[in-house]
């Protein structure tokens, strides 16, 4: 009975406090994105714009609920639903604190599900459904722009499930448990030096890559990138249905934040203030404290990363999943499951990270270069400048010495 | 141009060659995570907060119009209709009345001196035709109304313009005191050259008079 009435509680925590934290997570991008352009941001409402979520959040309760005559109205509704439903559940199992600490009042779990042992499948499985909300807001809204970005979330999603689930694999190997909190509490024992991200290094680069395809983020969004597609799947939608969407993409922001910071950054271990053996008053808070700042380092991240790098064109995008991750995760496993079998040690793991980035990046230099030797007309370069013996300005060169 | 000196001016840009850091993506995405931080950490924004805080404008800002008065406070206006007919958005409409006997400078003034805001394009064509300085345009930019008609500025408007800008430093009178400006004083226009230059064969060439392109009707 207590079991239940804490999980009550904590799904009644959870999912009122996601939407509040999605709205300043909004604010946040936006002044961020600001910064960054030499900007100042919102600051009309309140002290720097602190109050401008709920003045958007307010707008868009209010706002007039636009159902254009063209569209399939029950999937157009149950749309948006299924974006948020996905995303809200897939954070069921994601722990987002201590959550073995004694200290702990006995009320507050930060887990809705605790002791699930398929975790990362869960997660993976619920959050591959959110395509499904992208999708069927794209179809239902009866409108070519919708469905092309319909269509596109649903190509890339499917991408990048399978590096996203192949690099996620070789950390469920070495842990030998799909259960994130037994991930987490592996890498808490060992301290700051059996983080997986040692040991998975180009895994992590790929998962955190892959999952910002899942969340349809910068670089990845071309789902609903505005110069192509006016809005993409969500151009039919408005108000309060147009927040939903973003509602789950938000949370989905923050569900791949806190997954690696859980399976790549140790949880919330950290030398000196959060180890497994440190025990003083409130370290409950403190071990929290520091996995949401994980959480909030990788969202930062995101966000500065959706202002740095131009999106991907479509060709590139799966160029990418296709012919570089799925390749190198392929081989990432391979390396788990050696390096498993023959009881070696982790940290071979490491070096050979090291050596499938280095050859990644060999043979792809290699593969440009021979494609630009294969160009009609292509001198190579260096005998194309000696052959001009003027130097630099080669072609004006030739003019002056004549002249004179 | 002749073919060689064609292939003087052409600089020849080499593709910049990529090799195997560039090929990897990522130390492109570090040097730009770098920027994007530095503005940041380093912020200098170049917003203006603008209910707070007026933009300068520049001098040659052209706002909401007004007409000058001169000396003794009468309409400057000659009622000549040249900015009316200078204008692109045909936003003025003026209406003439023969000058009252006292009024020993000019033949005409304006009756009625309609200029439609909305209209306007703010080319400041009316300012330029103007013989005798009497419209000009000011610095006002925030011009706002509650109807479409409110902003159908009269004659007693923009001379209330005149009133409010008329001690403005950025807004100076730049009329010559109430003389009338130099067309008046052509006794006979001088021959106008045609605005641009036309190719014989086009038929604005073949107008009698120079410049005047003949729309319509038989062309010789």
């Amino acid at each position: 009975m207590a079991e239940l009435l804490v999980t009550l509680v904590t799904i009644a925590i959870v999912v009122g406090a996601i939407p509040g934290v999605c709205n300043y997570l909004i604010l946040l991008e936006r002044k961020l994105s600001a910064w960054m352009q030499d900007r100042v941001g919102p600051n009309r409402v309140g002290p720097m714009g602190l109050f401008q979520p709920l003045a958007d959040g307010l707008k868009l309760l209010l706002k007039e609920e636009v159902i254009p005559s063209h569209v399939d109205k029950v999937l157009f509704l149950i749309a948006p639903a299924i974006s948020v439903f996905t995303a809200l559940l897939a954070f069921a199992v994601v722990p987002f604190g201590p959550t073995d600490d004694p200290g702990v009042p006995s009320f507050i779990r930060f887990i809705i599900a605790p002791g699930i042992d398929i975790g990362l499948i869960f997660i993976f499985a619920v959050g591959s459904l959110a395509v499904y909300g992208i999708v069927l807001g794209g179809w239902a809204s009866n409108n070519k722009y919708s469905a092309l970005g319909g269509l596109r979330a649903s190509a890339q999603v499917v991408s990048y499930e399978i590096p996203l689930g192949m690099s996620v694999l070789g950390i469920a190997l070495i842990s030998g448990s799909l259960n994130l909190e037994t991930i987490m509490k592996q890498q808490i024992d060992g301290g700051l030096m059996s983080w997986n991200i040692w040991f998975q290094p180009l895994a992590a680069l790929m998962f955190f890559t892959a999952s910002l395809a899942e969340a349809n983020r910068l670089p990845f969004d071309l789902a609903e990138c505005e110069q192509e597609l006016v809005g993409g799947w969500h151009t039919e939608y408005s108000a309060l249905k147009w927040a939903l969407f973003f509602l789950g993409e938000y949370t989905h922001m923050i569900t791949i934040s806190f997954l690696t910071s859980i399976l790549f950054l140790g949880g919330w271990n950290f030398p000196i203030i959060a180890e497994a053996t440190s025990s003083y008053p409130f370290v409950w808070l403190v071990k929290l404290l520091v996995l949401m700042s994980k959480a909030f380092f990788f969202i930062c991240v995101i966000i500065m990363l959706r202002w740095t790098i131009p999106r991907f064109r479509f060709d590139q995008l799966m160029e990418l999943a296709w012919r570089v991750m799925i390749p190198l995760s392929l081989a990432n496993l391979l390396m788990v499951m050696f390096v498993k079998q023959f009881d070696l040690s982790l940290w071979w793991l490491f070096l050979g990270s090291c050596g499938l980035f280095a050859a990644w990046g060999l043979i792809s230099a290699s593969l440009r270069s021979a494609e630009e030797r294969s160009r009609p007309g292509y001198v190579k370069r260096k005998k194309a400048a000696a052959s001009h013996g003027h130097g630099g300005h080669g072609h004006g060169g030739h003019g002056h010495a004549a002249a004179h | 141009m002749t073919e060689t000196a064609k292939k003087k001016n052409v600089r020849w840009v080499e593709e910049p060659e990529i090799g195997f850091w560039e090929s990897t993506f990522v130390p492109a995405i570090l040097s730009g995570l770098k920027t994007t931080l530095k503005h940041v950490i380093d912020r200098k924004p170049v917003t203006q907060q603008y209910p707070e805080v007026k933009p300068e404008l520049p001098l040659h800002y052209r706002g909401v119009h007004r007409l000058n008065r001169d000396e003794k406070d009468r309409v400057k206006c000659v009622a000549c209709m040249m900015c009316a007919t200078a204008c692109p958005a045909n936003c003025i409409s003026i209406e003439a009345q023969a000058a009252p006997p006292e009024w020993p400078d000019r033949d005409k003034f304006c009756k009625t001196f309609v200029l439609d805001e909305l209209r306007c394009i703010y080319c400041g064509m009316c300012e330029e035709a103007c013989p005798v300085d009497a419209i000009e345009l000011t610095h006002i930019y925030d011009l706002t109304g509650e109807t479409r008609s409110d902003l159908l500025y009269d004659r007693e408007k923009l001379l209330s313009v005149f009133d409010k800008t008329k001690n403005d430093p950025r807004d100076p009178v730049r009329t010559r005191r109430g003389t009338l400006g130099p067309a008046a004083e052509f006794q006979q226009l001088p021959t106008l050259g045609p605005a641009t230059v036309v190719p014989t064969a086009d038929r604005a060439a073949k107008a009698e008079t120079a410049g005047v392109i003949r729309t319509g009707g038989e062309v010789k």
